[in-house]
């Protein structure tokens, strides 16, 4: 459709580096965008009014599908708003499989970012190298739940399984072998020309513009803010454990490019320390009211079983109130906010998902920029639509 | 009631004579139900006002109570990035008067939460610039998260 000169180009829904089903309407006068309308809700599944109808401990699969590649972190998200809900705390050991299960979360999700970005950018090679080590990641959280990636790894109270050797001698191997490469994807790009020319001064967001627009994670701190949820109000492990936060300068496409990069470092570190510090002891706190009993009990113990059948027909049942729980996940701060009226199921769930707010930034940043960048931009803030539609 | 009470809604009470109608606590996090026609002010104050630096609108959603005389609450949560503090700022919205005064003027991320609002709960947001739904399709009918629309299928 021509307007004078200006012209209107539909973008998406179904464009390979629109990562998932975002339609973007762009307004061009030449190569340059002039106005960017992006839609939302292609893959609107109601989340929200579903997570009315279900119990507690029912809802946790469906937060597997926000994230879609970071499934761990999600589930993670999802039980402490519940346990904050409920008012407890869970066994140190739970705490530092959490710590370890979500950082591989970030490796993985950070992983499938560097492979799309490289390769809308053209660096075909990237993609095969970082889906080789996801591979690894996924291949590590088959080990530990069964699952790639609906994993639903976490359980109100604790965690589903305990480490078992496999797992714990498979990850040493790879955080040892992890770093190098690393190395080897930023020796490829983080010094090549046409990476620089591609990535270095566009799309910048000044620190207030970015905490004016709500961004969360790298897309908040490549532009200088140090606001890490981990860092500033920790959960889990986080506060026994030695790590930094990476921030931005300038705040244009190449530093969101590094910061990640260096969370990836980062994880790896957390991940080392969490598997040296892993205290014994059991996952799960011993709650009837909260937490199923141990299978082997079934058979033998009747109050085991009473309890059991209880926990699973009326639910986990939290008191009248209202909370907010956040935890940084791979693309920002992911919150649920529960409103519950004291019955076993949530009167109203609002999921605060980061790649919600981070893609309302796009008609701000792409305003006269050329078009060529659009697909730099997009994957610079890493959004899943799964959790943008919810 | 708990004794203890919150620096910063003392502080909203202060600037605000009479404009905040209830405060409660759960699990250390603090709920001001404030004026409707003062939320504007009252988030500009928490914004602007140098220690108190609450820059950062984490979420804006909504309630509906259908048995309530009026049934609506809108919900903001607002956070210190440099206090690292919290705090929930409600509304309450009557079925005769579904406006609300847009915080697009303070937050760019009200943008879109406001819409997503709109769009689930038939809240409108005077002052927002383009108050049009976004996830549902643009001839969609209802409002899906309010407590009255069907769930089963059946006809609206």
């Amino acid at each position: 459709m021509f307007l004078q000169d200006e012209m209107i180009l539909e973008m998406g829904p179904q464009h390979p580096s629109t990562h998932g089903v975002l339609r973007l309407t762009l307004r061009l006068k030449g190569e340059t965008i002039l106005d960017v309308d992006p839609k939302i809700g292609y893959l609107h599944r109601g989340i929200e009014k579903i997570a009315e109808r279900l119990m507690y401990t029912q809802f946790q699969p469906y937060t597997d599908r926000l994230d879609y590649i970071s499934a761990p972190a999600n589930n993670l998200a999802y039980v402490q708003s519940v346990e904050k809900l409920l008012g407890i705390d869970v066994t140190p050991r739970a705490k530092f499989i959490r710590v370890i299960l979500s950082e591989l979360a970030r490796i993985s999700s950070h992983l499938v970012w560097l492979a799309t970005h490289a390769l809308d950018l053209g660096a075909m090679s990237m993609f095969l190298y970082c889906f080789r080590e996801r591979e690894l990641v996924l291949d590590l959280i088959e080990i530990y739940c069964g699952a790639r990636l609906t994993t639903s790894c976490m359980e109100i109270g604790g965690v589903r399984n305990d480490l078992n050797q496999e797992f714990i001698d498979k990850l040493n191997d790879f955080i040892k072998m992890f770093p190098d490469k690393i190395q080897d994807y930023e020796n490829l790009l983080t010094k090549n020309r046409i990476w620089l020319k591609r990535t270095k001064g566009i799309g910048i967001i000044t620190a207030e513009q970015a905490v004016n627009y709500g961004l969360t994670g790298p897309a908040l701190r490549g532009s200088g803010v140090k606001y890490d949820v981990r860092k500033a109000q920790p959960y889990a492990a986080y506060d026994q454990i030695d790590f930094e936060v990476p921030i931005g300068m300038v705040g244009d496409v190449y530093d969101r490019y590094l910061v990640r990069m260096e969370e990836m470092r980062q994880s790896n570190k957390i991940i080392r320390q969490a598997l040296e510090k892993l205290p014994e002891g059991a996952i799960k706190i011993q709650d009837s009211r909260i937490t199923r009993p141990n299978k082997a009990d079934l058979s033998t113990s009747m109050e085991a079983l009473i309890q059991y059948c209880y926990l699973i027909m009326e639910g986990i049942i939290p008191p009248k109130g209202e909370v907010y729980s956040s935890v940084e996940v791979p693309k920002g701060e992911l919150g649920f906010y529960i409103y519950s009226d004291g019955t076993s199921k949530p009167y109203r769930m609002k999921i605060r998902t980061p790649s919600f707010f981070n893609v309302a930034i796009l008609p701000f940043m792409s305003k006269g920029a050329m078009i060529a960048d659009m697909v730099a931009f997009i994957a610079s803030i890493d959004i899943v639509l799964g959790e943008i539609d919810r | 009631m708990e004794q203890e009470k919150n620096l910063v809604i003392e502080k909203i009470k202060e600037r605000f004579p009479g404009a905040v109608k209830n405060v409660y606590s759960f699990r250390g996090e603090w709920t001001a139900v404030v004026d409707k026609k003062s939320i504007v002010d009252i988030c500009k104050f928490l914004k602007e006002t140098p220690e108190l630096d609450f820059s950062f609108l984490v979420d804006l959603t909504a309630l509906d109570f259908p048995d309530r005389d009026i049934p609506f609450e809108v919900v903001y949560i607002l956070y210190s990035i440099s206090q690292s503090k919290r705090i929930f700022v409600k509304v309450n919205v009557g079925v005769d008067d579904l406006v609300v005064p847009s915080l697009t003027c303070l937050w760019e991320s009200a943008n879109w939460a406001e819409r997503e609002v709109y769009d689930m709960f038939g809240i409108k947001f005077s002052g927002h610039p383009n108050l049009k739904r976004l996830l549902m399709p643009e001839d969609f009918e209802g409002y899906p998260l309010r407590k009255e629309f069907p769930i089963n299928g059946e006809e609206l």
